[in-house]
């Protein structure tokens, strides 16, 4: 039995014990001039385990006794996770060596946040979903906090490790009323506890805070202050990270409980879910017109894009987890090209964050240029783009399920939204000229941003067979 | 064959259009040409092999939804066969003529070019125009009809840094709208009541919408009737019917080629072709013909009037070429659509003729166009002079009296006067139609003494380098003057003469014939027929029924029965109802009414040779002792500050409106104002909440908890 349930996480177990050998070895054996190799090795281990999931997962099982779950739909969060993952440390690591930033922790931080990440979307029970959100988490602060000689950095590793703090005791606070109301942990009883469309009110009020709890992690409003800080503060490939990997996980975490665990009242959860996918999307739109720097200004795109993902969420349907799943698909590519852009971005050796640098950047790179203006109009949602058909899905999942009212704000707060990005599109084609971005000499991030720009110009063919497989992997959720 | 004729213009436009980097201008140029020549041919063998009974080629299926079906098809009847020849004809003599009026372009400087564009348009058109007159479904020949306004539009504009060309261009294209859109309220009513937009379908049902009442615009209207003049509105905007005339002046803006081609011989006739092509329809709808006479007589009349004291050339002849559609438009009114359809024939031949005569001077004078700076032409063009001479010869109506022999012009002209007369009883159309002779006349010649007799006036320097144009001008006006000439007497029996031989003409059912040439009351005649006809050739009638088979007179008549009761369409090309004897009447006319004409221009001559040879100053004495009169008349009786003042104006006073209230301040002014006045106060005021302080975060979120704890407990969960 024990062998079959080790069988089934084997994929965390090798990630897992990877990262625990190589931060001993490390500490052994040479400290931070192993940490270009540990990355690269980290990355590419996390490409094979994607692949390994992708070729042989089948079906759904589960293993210690119900509380891990190995589905589709864990299984494509599982692939986005590592993969995103394994790109940002890719693209990070040019950008951290030449800076000095390039500790052989980071790697292996970055492999244990990924084993809480898998953890989270195969959760079956509240414990492990606290196991998964925390061994993740911890490894994020740490990142964040990466630079201590950096006030920022610390400033923001700290903040985010007291919000978080507060948010896990809220999410604890309510797995403990949901515990008390339903007797058990696991998602499978709490299901036959709340039942269909009645449940008690302390259980309700449990899934408020744990909803509440989740929020935070994917930085919905209002549990979403701390995400321009830290994205801010952070180092660059950090924040890359951030914006990528953990919203993925943290969404498909937020699907699994709801539908997994609650997925009888769904009529009571889907009116808060609501409620903040609109408070997202309006402030993530409204804040970021007044940001100048871009990484701020990508922290406030992402709280607007969590708010897209939770409308679709807020369906409460089956096609709802797939327009949610496509669109985080298509959110993490875009991101990784974006931060790409933003990794290239230099002046005199120093990394440059003020969009005001970028006037004028089309003359001098007319290719990233146009790159980067593709990601953006995609960002913003603009056909034929890729971005435009996410939107397109959410927003269709949003009406078909009855909430017309939160589809037509989606798409005002994507106009009011499109302003910022099309601010920058102006000032790389029409900004005045001024004190410019030199030539970047780092090959593998334009290379992902080209990539990305290309997949979104491309991918309007047929979204290279996402949808298929995003549809899948929500069968198997909603049932 | 027909399909050729149809497609080769449309292939030969695109090649040269978008080909000629490729092939050179000059290929483009005689590419273009030969395949018009080539087709042209075609078109005349078609012509002289019809046989007068239709024939239905489908192309390709168009437009399948739902009743709707419009195949690409071809109708060859004798209509079609007679603008085949029109079209392509005059087309392929524009063609040629083209390669030396286009040759050297002032408008145009050095280096850039300009022929391949021209003549690809000019294939274009064509190519448009024969899809019109093809035409199997009326969306088919809307299509025509839209493509020919686009050619038009393109070509007017042709010397597009003219403002004034675009003006003239825009306005050409702006006024005809208003003309589509009836005819396409038209089409749409057709549809709308027949369930189908095949013309056969559409003839058969006619005599059923005659008895079918509409409502529209909150009034009942007999059926026929309406559609009828919703279809005529569409015709009088191409044919530049009073009303809708305004553009046809301001189109002289394009090159002359063009205004021979598609403002006199071909586009601005597709309206007497639609009348005559609905003849069916148009049979059933009295009202509806009674103002087709009216908007005919009254634009031959006030197009004349107008054309007296214009001193433009090219604008004399447009005014001409108004009047002379009104003259058809009266003819197609009474009912005698054969006839209207002669004058169009003859009419393309000797007006395309005066065009291309009116070119070759313009262009031997460098681009003067104002007759007033001409004079004593007539030794330095002498082959233009002749050719000239010729097409005034037939615009005026010039022949033997009470024969028929004359100019082409004499015979077609005095058939319409003879058919008004007939068709009006001596009414105001006929005397309209005999006065604006007199005023043609007046003005054909006035062009000619200005232009050609007299001394040299204006610019000294031009009439010295005066030059007979090149051969390929040249020979067009030759061939055209041999239609100018020949082409009324040849054709003068096909058209107007005996019932049989213009039934046979146009594949019209001999039954019919009988009956109309007796004249007697119908009724009982027609019932006889058909029941005898029933009983005895049953299988034949069948089949008639599906054309194409020269049937037996009885088989025909049979037919033609059945036309009228069970609802088949008619046969021929053209459509007389039982009761229409006006063309019988006309043949009949006093003899008096069949010499007015000609009395009428011999008057005309005889004023211009005063005016303008005898006694040079008296015109200017005379504009100036009836000042009122001829600023009205010069001023095309004030018809463009009319519409100015009416149109135009409020229009614009509308559009200022919507644009400045509307746009600008309602629209814009709610834009501007949520995005430059409430969102960055949002914006403002979310950057204030993102303090930076730790605890005013912590706040943040213990507020959003207490928020969806107390929404769920108030709505939601609180069973």
């Amino acid at each position: 039995m024990i062998q079959a349930d080790l069988t089934l996480i084997l994929p965390e177990l090798v990630l897992a014990l990877f990262a625990m050998a190589a931060l001993i070895f490390a500490v052994y054996a040479g400290k931070d001039k192993l940490a270009a190799p540990i990355l690269w090795l980290t990355a590419g281990l996390m490409a094979v385990l994607a692949a390994w999931i992708g070729i042989t997962g089948e079906g759904s099982r589960t293993a210690f006794g119900g509380m891990f779950i190995d589905d589709g739909f864990a299984r494509f969060a599982k692939i986005t996770i590592l993969l995103s993952a394994g790109a940002v440390l890719v693209m990070g690591q040019e950008f951290m060596a030449r800076r000095d930033m390039l500790r052989f922790e980071y790697p292996i931080l970055v492999a244990l946040s990924a084993v809480g990440m898998m953890m989270m979307v195969s959760a079956g029970d509240l414990m492990a979903l606290y196991m998964g959100l925390e061994l993740q988490s911890l490894a994020l602060y740490v990142v964040a906090a990466m630079r201590r000689d950096s006030v920022r950095s610390t400033e923001a590793g700290l903040k985010y490790f007291v919000l978080g703090a507060l948010s896990s005791g809220l999410l604890l606070y309510g797995a403990s009323l949901v515990y008390g109301y339903a007797g058990t942990t696991l998602f499978t009883g709490i299901i036959a506890a709340a039942g269909e469309g009645q449940a008690p009110i302390g259980l309700l009020l449990g899934l408020i805070f744990v909803m509440s709890g989740l929020a935070f992690k994917v930085s919905a409003v209002p549990f979403h202050m701390w995400t321009p800080d830290v994205y801010e503060g952070s180092p660059t490939p950090v924040t890359a990270f951030f914006a990528t990997a953990p919203k993925m996980a943290a969404m498909g975490l937020f699907a699994r409980v709801l539908h997994d665990a609650f997925g009888g009242v769904s009529a009571d959860w889907s009116q808060v879910l609501a409620l903040l996918s609109l408070l997202s999307m309006f402030l993530g739109a409204v804040a970021a017109i007044g940001q100048t720097n871009i990484k701020r200004l990508m922290a406030y795109s992402s709280i607007a894009h969590m708010g897209y993902a939770l409308m679709g969420l807020a369906a409460g349907t089956a096609f709802g987890v797939q327009a949610m799943l496509v669109y985080m698909a298509i959110y993490v590519t875009m991101n990784v090209g974006t931060f790409g852009f933003i990794l290239t971005m230099e002046r005199d050796g120093q990394p440059v964050t003020d969009i005001s640098a970028l006037n004028q950047y089309a003359t001098r790179a007319p290719g990233k240029a146009l790159a980067m203006l593709i990601l953006l109009f995609s960002l913003a949602g603009v056909p034929p783009l890729v971005g435009f058909f996410g939107k397109l899905y959410v927003l269709r999942a949003a009406y078909e399920a009855g909430l017309a009212w939160l589809a037509v704000a989606g798409v005002i707060a994507s106009v009011i939204g499109a302003f910022y990005y099309l601010r920058i599109v102006y000032f790389m084609y029409f900004g005045e000229e001024g004190e410019g971005l030199d030539r970047s000499r780092a090959s593998v991030p334009a290379g992902f941003l080209m990539a990305s720009a290309a997949v979104m110009l491309f991918g309007v063919v047929n979204l290279f067979g996402i949808e298929g497989l995003a549809q899948a992997a929500a069968a198997a959720l909603v049932n | 064959m027909e399909t050729i004729i149809l497609l080769a213009p449309l292939f030969a436009s695109v090649i040269a259009g978008f080909g000629w980097r490729l092939i050179g201008e000059t290929a483009a140029m005689w590419l273009t040409t030969g395949v018009l020549f080539l087709i042209c041919i075609l078109s005349w063998i078609v012509f002289l092999g019809h046989d007068g009974t239709t024939q239905h080629i489908e192309i390709f299926r168009w437009v399948q939804s739902g009743t709707l079906d419009t195949s690409w098809g071809i109708r060859v009847d004798r209509l079609t066969a007679i603008m085949l020849i029109v079209v392509t004809t005059v087309s392929a003599l524009v063609h040629l003529y083209s390669i030396g009026y286009m040759g050297h372009d002032e408008n145009w400087s050095e280096g850039e070019s300009y022929k391949a564009r021209f003549f690809a348009y000019l294939s274009f058109f064509t190519f448009a125009m024969l899809a019109l007159v093809t035409a199997d479904n009326l969306v088919q020949m809307f299509f025509g009809w839209e493509g020919v306004g686009v050619a038009s539009y393109l070509l007017i504009g042709f010397y597009y840094k003219k403002p004034s060309a675009n003006a003239a261009a825009i306005k050409a294209f702006v006024v005809n709208r208003v003309g589509d859109f009836g005819f396409a309220l038209g089409i749409f009513g057709l549809f709308f009541l027949v369930d189908s937009i095949q013309m056969d379908d559409v003839f058969a049902a006619a005599p059923a919408l005659a008895e079918t009442q509409l409502s529209f615009l909150w009034t009942e209207w007999n059926a026929a009737n309406l559609l009828a003049f919703l279809l005529f509105v569409g015709a009088m905007g191409k044919s530049a019917q009073l009303f809708l005339h305004t553009w046809l002046p301001d189109a002289m803006e394009g090159p002359t080629p063009v205004s021979a081609l598609i403002h006199a011989a071909t586009m601005v006739t597709a309206g007497v072709f639609l009348v005559c092509r609905m003849s069916p329809l148009i049979e059933y709808a009295p009202e509806a013909k009674m103002f087709i006479v009216y908007i005919g007589a009254l634009t031959a009349f006030f197009a004349a009037t107008v054309g007296l004291v214009q001193n433009d050339i090219k604008r004399v002849i447009a005014y001409s070429t108004c009047s002379q559609l009104g003259y058809m438009f009266v003819a197609a009114g009474v009912g005698v659509y054969s006839v209207a359809m002669f004058h169009l024939f003859t009419h393309a031949f000797f007006k395309a003729m005066l065009f291309l005569g009116a070119g070759s001077v313009i262009h031997a004078m460098h681009h003067e166009q104002d007759m007033r700076n001409y004079g004593g032409l007539r030794k330095k063009i002498p082959l233009t002079f002749w050719a000239m001479m010729i097409g005034t010869l037939a615009i005026t109506g010039v022949g033997i009296p009470l024969t028929t022999i004359g100019f082409a012009g004499f015979l077609s002209k005095d058939a319409i006067v003879e058919s008004a007369f007939a068709g009006t009883d001596g009414g105001f159309a006929f005397w309209a139609l005999v006065i604006a002779a007199l005023f043609t006349s007046f003005y054909s010649w006035r062009l000619m003494f200005m232009t050609f007799f007299g001394k040299p006036r204006g610019d000294k320097h031009a009439h010295e380098h005066a030059h007979e144009s090149p051969a390929v001008m040249t020979i067009p006006l030759g061939v055209l003057a041999l239609g100018a000439v020949f082409a009324g007497m040849i054709w003068y029996g096909s058209f107007f003469g005996k019932h049989e031989q213009v039934n046979a003409f146009f594949g019209i059912p001999a039954h019919h014939a009988e009956a109309a040439d007796h004249g007697e009351d119908k009724a009982g005649d027609h019932a006889a027929t058909d029941s005898q006809a029933a009983a005895t050739t049953e299988s034949h009638a069948a089949a008639t029924d599906d054309h194409g088979v020269a049937a037996t007179p009885a088989a025909d008549a049979n037919a033609m029965a059945q036309d009228a009761h069970a609802g088949a369409a008619p046969q021929g090309a053209i459509f007389m109802a039982p009761d229409n004897h006006v063309m019988d009447e006309a043949h009949h006319a006093p003899k008096w009414v069949k010499v007015s004409p000609f009395v009428a221009m011999l008057i005309g001559f005889v004023v211009a040779f005063w005016f303008y040879i005898l006694d040079p100053a008296m015109p200017k004495r005379l504009a100036e002792s009836q000042r009122p009169l001829y600023q009205f008349l010069l001023n095309k009786w004030y018809f463009d500050e009319l519409y100015d003042l009416i149109f135009v104006r409020s229009a614009k006073a509308v559009g200022r409106f919507f644009w400045k209230r509307g746009d600008g301040t309602v629209i814009d002014g709610t834009i501007n104002g949520v995005a430059m006045g409430a969102i960055p106060y949002l914006t403002r005021l979310a950057g204030k909440a993102q303090s930076g302080y730790i605890f005013t975060y912590a706040f943040a979120m213990v507020i959003g908890i207490v928020i969806l704890v107390s929404w769920m407990v108030i709505s939601g969960g609180a069973h």
